[in-house]
């Protein structure tokens, strides 16, 4: 073991021979325990992280809780690496599977449709949370009844114009109010790294179910678990009573 | 400053013979220096958009940021592995050596938060020597960190909430270490030009780091720092 700082003095031996620094005898290795401090420290906040900023925003509150590095701000997220661009004119949305009608609805259309504001939390399932985000948007139940579900059908798959991501709802977690496909977000359009044009928004579950840059809307006969789900995040993500997580709930 | 205003004990014969100027910094400790600074400032200067919505809105391009941000971020430990590595590390291996070792009187420095006063200076003081064991440890777990956030794939999903959450805190403490180091820097010119030049008076060494000027006289060898 190496000597505590009070101490004042490092082993003579081997230590000594091996430092040509003069008079080793009274120099104490502080550089190396700082570093192996930080290490240490870097690799338990990574490990255990999930708790601590769970039981430090409890203990501040959500007031002082956001001033807190990494409390009430977007991060962005990609699992491809680029943003696909679509542009607003060419979008289309794809609504398939076991309905009566194949739609490919374009902005336009989702925007001559009954539009439904609503202004809710974001709580993104690594910890963050941006209070009071303004939506607008298409209630998914009402692009549903526009296709017409087939008696049977038990959910839906959900593709997004990056190629990668997938999501699913059930048929119940869809016909919510508060599930929407979304074309504005923040007060404007979406924009391109929000996922824009049109994305998805859950609000009573965690972000990754609001899926980004939304292509295909699918309807299924049972759910198939989306990207996230695939690695390892619960499949329905309500918000403080799923993944482990006990975040207040979606206000 | 001029070796006029050194007053006291006369110069020891073999600081005299060695001119009035010392070499503290060799230029593979230089260029380890400028290039993780570089590497820092690209990386906070691209954390910012990443972080702040306000600014990303300005600057736009998010794809590309998170590109550069990332890949300054791998190559962080690449200016002082490449400066240990070969025979020309030889200095910044005794130098980090000296880093490390800190005599009873920084020790308290450091205990009681920088306000016993250290009244034989090493040739880098206790502030420096923190700095540099911090920079190691915040390019590390910073490296650490981002890794998992970036190539989460073989983790479990809790670590990347405890990821970001030390990248965030530890990001925070290092805009303001980086800060008050550039601030010591800009208002101690002589220190900052030893990082360009290389060189010290023997003036500035007595006033500033006085062990390791009497270390040099008192045993010089050549090439021995």
């Amino acid at each position: 073991m190496e000597p505590t700082p009070s101490a004042g003095r490092a082993p003579g031996g081997a230590a000594a021979e091996a430092d040509p620094v003069p008079e080793p005898d009274r120099r104490v290795p502080v550089g190396r325990r700082v570093l192996l401090a930080m290490a240490g420290l870097g690799i338990a906040g990574i490990v255990a992280g999930a708790k601590v900023q769970g039981a430090v925003g409890r203990a501040l509150g959500s007031g002082l809780g956001g001033y807190l590095p990494g409390g009430d701000r977007f991060r962005i997220y990609t699992i491809t690496g680029s943003f696909p661009q679509v542009a607003p004119d060419a979008y289309r949305l794809s609504v398939s599977g076991l309905v009566d009608r194949t739609l490919a609805l374009s902005l336009a259309d989702l925007r001559s449709m009954p539009r439904t504001s609503l202004v809710r939390d974001f709580q993104c399932v690594t910890g963050w949370r941006v209070p009071s985000v303004h939506w607008a948007g298409v209630r998914l139940a009402d692009v549903l009844d526009a296709a017409g579900v087939h008696r049977g059908a038990a959910a839906l798959t959900f593709d997004s114009y990056d190629g990668a991501d997938t999501e699913s709802l059930t048929l119940d977690q869809a016909r919510r109010p508060d599930v929407i496909v979304a074309y504005e977000m923040l007060g404007g359009p979406i924009t391109t790294a929000h996922g824009g044009p049109v994305r998805l928004y859950v609000a009573p579950m965690y972000g990754y179910k609001s899926l980004k840059w939304l292509s295909n809307v699918r309807v299924v006969d049972s759910a198939v678990p989306g990207f996230w789900e695939r690695n390892g995040y619960s499949v329905d993500a309500w918000v403080g009573a799923s993944n482990g997580r006990s975040d207040p709930p979606i206000q | 400053m001029s070796d006029a205003r050194v007053a006291g004990a006369p110069a020891p014969a073999s600081i005299a013979a060695h001119g009035t100027s010392l070499v503290r910094f060799d230029a593979a400790e230089r260029a380890a220096h400028w290039a993780n600074a570089t590497l820092f400032l690209v990386l906070i200067a691209t954390a910012l958009p990443l972080y702040f919505p306000s600014i990303e809105a300005a600057v736009g391009r998010r794809a590309l940021v998170a590109d550069i941000h990332t890949w300054c971020g791998v190559a962080l430990p690449v200016p002082l592995a490449v400066s240990l590595a070969g025979p020309w590390g030889a200095r910044l291996r005794r130098d980090l050596r000296r880093v490390n070792r800190w005599s009873a009187e920084e020790v308290r420095w450091l205990r009681s938060f920088g306000t016993h006063r250290v009244t034989r200076p090493d040739k880098f003081s206790a502030g420096q020597k923190l700095n540099a064991a911090f920079t190691a440890g915040a390019i590390l777990v910073m490296l650490a960190s981002g890794s998992v956030l970036r190539w989460f794939g073989p983790f479990p999903l809790s670590f990347r909430t405890g990821a970001t959450f030390v990248h965030d805190v530890l990001a925070t403490v290092i805009v303001v270490v980086v800060s008050a180091h550039v601030a010591l820097a800009v208002s101690h010119p002589t220190a900052l030009r030893s990082m360009v030049t290389g060189r010290v008076s023997t003036a500035w060494a007595r006033r500033h780091a006085v062990a390791w000027l009497d270390e040099q006289s008192g045993e010089f060898r050549p090439g021995h720092s």
